[in-house]
């Protein structure tokens, strides 16, 4: 099955064992391929003593670690065919991935990407707010993580507004009279986590003191960059809908997991608050001790691996995040294939030594 | 001697031992002669109070120290260093020491050595809450509260700060000698802080280690289990992160690979049931397992990539090495069952190699016919211990080759050891002055 025909699979119609054939068949050839073409990959892969005859699934595949991308510089094509890259947003001074898009890989994660969101949102563009500022998306030759996702997810809206300014204040005004031209519809609203609570609930809250309300019923909001930030201020996922239901009547609301690794294959959270792998993607969690695969409702690191990776060797990852599977292809939701929950970083290992440590060595990764 | 300002500068500061009298008063102490009676009773009281309690037998790391301050201990350093030459020596006055913040007793031998040369001491300990900084600040507290330590009392201030710097100024500026340890980093901030015209200054800078194995004589060994506890304690005990710790492992002789299999395998064991491992340290080795792999193999410089894309976070690693380039690896990733134990075959010695060692049970292993290929390694100056199993005299040739490192050759198992003469430095010499009399 080529790339093409994959991208015509309902996102969520595969059970396990078809969906494994596929994959499988897919990996191992975009293994083989960036054998070929990235030298570095076919190093390691050498040095690991990889036998593609031995693959039987796709689970047996070897994975990079995704920091790995923070320190070299991977690619399976040559620079002139190179049309974007993405940098996954780190604080000053701290090594950021490089990933290198082509035309093909770029254009699959689009296709993927309105796949998978469309699945939840339905399809047709809705008018749409971002929670954030137009400027994170100014330079459009290099995207952070948070730009891309603004990108990636604007291709959802019909109009679209940023709701807030380059300040980071709510734009009440401009919001009011955006909801109410579009009065009736239903709006689609996006943002990083961490930015929604802090810049967007928060001023809600606020205003709705002044007695200024927004009604947001008809929203759905699609989220994600992560909770690190939020488990300072103790806001669970229940307490940060619940919240943001009462003060203004959002109730679609989906978390989702993703990285600039793996942009275009992301993992929706359903009606019932799981996280869903679709069928241009997987997770497989991995215990920390000997990287075997977890069995349901054990904790481990998440391993992620898409379909859609030809220009640089990320289709089969290992991140610094843990999660839980939670079950496959039986959520209530109807959705089939894996649905998990993902826990956070791993924590940075504490370890002795004669150096004192000064700065962190790894940042987060989804900044918000 | 203290202005009002200096000892608001200590306001700040938490004494576990001492105050700021007590550092006001050090200026003005006599320095006292290396090795003097009192000094050695007090350290041998407070080895006798560490023995005896049951808290601090928990410790291997803090009986190894009371073993170190007991009187027929230090009486032996005292027939060692002891020079009859017909002068006068004396400690240089106020040693002020910054410890490392994540060797918990290190801060105790610094502060020994500081006081068997007849110094007076502040000692800055880890801010992390170590039991083992409890307990042995503890003991010395203990020891000193007694009436016939109340001389040796004025000598000793341990205590923990942050990072300001018009402390470390205050106590620089007091200091015959300062002693830093915790690495480049903590070397250059500390450089912030003027020293006297004559003050002296010893650094611990960032160092790495390794180790060389004739594995016919290893084959030979009856108790290959102790040697595996001598090499755990030598690594994993500090998570092979101490300057000390080998993170490189050189295979001599024929016998190499019965004598990896044998060696390796008893060490994994023991690793399985003593040592603690976190869940990131397998996603650490393996990205230091791609990184080695992809130094080795595949690196071609600029020409590799059209227009010399050489990207900007290219590791540093990669960047610094002399790389092969030649598209082949012959780097393995020995095949391993679990995450606790891994080894990197790695073809050839290069220069820069010590960018990619790792820690927490990572390491570099390579087979190596004559001793003089680990030459270019062992010039870098960073280089402190070589560990070694078998006969010392086949490191020799290298260690008379007039290359810039290696400061210790030790039996594998005693890396840890601490010594008056530490790090290429002769501590005695540089705690220490002479009065040069001539008759």
């Amino acid at each position: 099955m080529t790339i093409d025909d994959i991208m015509q699979i309902p996102p969520y119609s595969l059970g396990k064992d078809e969906k494994g054939k596929i994959l499988t068949e897919r990996l191992v050839d975009l293994t083989e391929h960036h054998r070929e073409n990235c030298p570095e990959y076919r190093a390691i892969l050498e040095a690991m003593g990889y036998d593609g005859r031995k693959v039987r699934n796709y689970k047996d595949l070897p994975f990079l670690p995704v920091r790995l991308f923070k320190e070299l510089s991977l690619k399976s094509v040559p620079q002139e065919e190179v049309v974007k890259t993405m940098t996954s947003s780190g604080t000053s001074g701290q090594a950021v991935s490089r990933i290198y898009l082509d035309r093909t890989t770029s254009a699959n994660q689009q296709k993927a990407m309105v796949k998978v969101v469309s699945d939840f949102t339905g399809s047709g563009r809705m008018p749409m707010v971002i929670l954030d500022c137009p400027s994170v998306v100014k330079d459009r030759r290099m995207f952070s993580a948070r730009g891309a996702g603004i990108l990636g997810f604007s291709i959802f809206g019909a109009k679209k507004i940023y709701a807030l300014d380059d300040e980071m204040r709510l734009d009440v005004d401009g919001l009011a009279a955006f909801l109410e031209k579009y009065n009736g519809r239903d709006i689609l609203l996006f943002g990083f986590t961490f930015m929604v609570w802090q810049h967007f609930y928060k001023e809600l809250l606020r205003l709705k003191g002044e007695r200024i309300t927004f009604d947001l019923s008809r929203g759905i909001l699609i989220h994600g960059g992560g909770w690190k930030k939020l488990v300072s201020e103790a806001v669970s996922p229940e307490e940060f809908h619940k919240r943001l239901k009462d003060v203004c009547g959002l109730d679609r609301i989906h978390d989702y997991y993703g990285m600039v690794e793996q942009t275009g294959c992301i993992y929706m959270q359903c009606e019932y608050g799981h996280l869903h792998a679709s069928v241009f993607s997987d997770v497989i969690m991995r215990r920390p001790l000997d990287f075997s695969e977890c069995g349901i409702g054990e904790k481990g690191i998440i391993q992620v691996v898409s379909v859609l990776p030809e220009s640089y060797p990320g289709h089969s990852l290992l991140t610094e995040d843990e999660g839980i599977l939670l079950g496959e292809d039986d959520c209530p939701c109807g959705r089939k294939g894996k649905y998990f929950e993902v826990l956070g970083r791993l924590k940075d290992a504490e370890i002795r030594g004669c150096s004192d440590t000064y700065a962190v060595k790894f940042g987060e990764k989804y900044d918000g | 001697m203290m202005g009002k300002e200096m000892m608001e500068t200590l306001d700040g500061v938490s004494f576990l031992i001492g105050d700021k009298d007590i550092v006001a008063g050090m200026p003005c102490l006599p320095a006292r002669e290396p090795f003097d009676g009192a000094i050695l009773d007090m350290l041998n009281d407070v080895s006798r109070i560490l023995m005896a309690g049951r808290e601090a037998r928990e410790y291997p790391d803090v009986v190894t120290f009371a073993f170190w301050i007991r009187r027929s201990s230090t009486l032996k350093l005292k027939e060692r260093f002891r020079r009859e030459d017909g002068n006068i020596r004396f400690g240089r006055g106020v040693a002020f020491h910054i410890a490392p913040s994540n060797v918990p007793v290190n801060f105790a031998y610094s502060l020994a050595a500081g006081l068997l040369t007849g110094n007076a001491n502040i000692v800055r300990v880890p801010s992390k809450d170590f039991p083992q900084v409890r307990i042995i600040a503890g003991a010395f507290a203990e020891a000193l509260a007694t009436e016939k330590n109340r001389e040796a009392a004025a000598y000793v201030c341990l205590l923990k700060y942050g990072r300001e710097k018009d402390v470390n100024d205050l106590f620089s500026s007091i200091a015959d000698t300062r002693i830093i340890w915790g690495g480049d980093a903590t070397v250059e901030e500390i450089r912030k802080s003027p020293l006297g015209a004559r003050a002296g200054e010893v650094t611990f800078a960032d160092r790495f280690s390794i180790a060389v194995v004739d594995s016919n004589a290893y084959m030979k060994m009856d108790d290959k289990d102790r040697v595996a506890e001598d090499f755990y304690n030598d690594t994993y005990l500090t998570d092979q992160n101490a300057c000390t710790s080998p993170r490189l492992v050189a295979w001599m002789g024929n016998r190499r690979e019965e004598a990896k299999d044998e060696f390796w395998g008893r060490l994994h064991r023991l690793v399985k049931r003593k040592y603690h491992f976190q869940p990131i340290q397998g996603v650490d080795k393996l990205t230091g397992s791609c990184l080695a792999s992809v130094v080795y193999g595949a690196w071609e410089g600029e020409n590799h990539f059209p227009g010399g894309a050489k990207a900007g976070q290219t590791a540093a690693c990669v960047d610094r090495l002399d790389t092969l380039g030649n598209g082949e690896s012959g780097v393995r990733i020995e095949p391993h069952t679990d995450n606790l134990l891994v080894r990197v075959k790695i073809p050839q010695i290069l220069d820069g190699l010590m960018e990619l060692k790792g820690n927490s049970g990572y390491f570099l292993e390579y087979d190596c016919e004559d001793i003089m290929e680990l030459k270019g390694l062992c010039s870098d100056s960073r280089c402190q211990t070589v560990a070694y199993i078998g006969d010392v005299g086949m490191v020799g040739p290298l260690l008379r080759s007039g290359i810039k490192g290696i400061d210790r050759v030790v039996p594998a198992g005693r890396t840890m050891d601490f010594d008056l003469i530490w790090d290429g430095y002769d501590l005695y010499g540089r705690l220490t002055r002479v009065i040069d009399l001539i008759e």
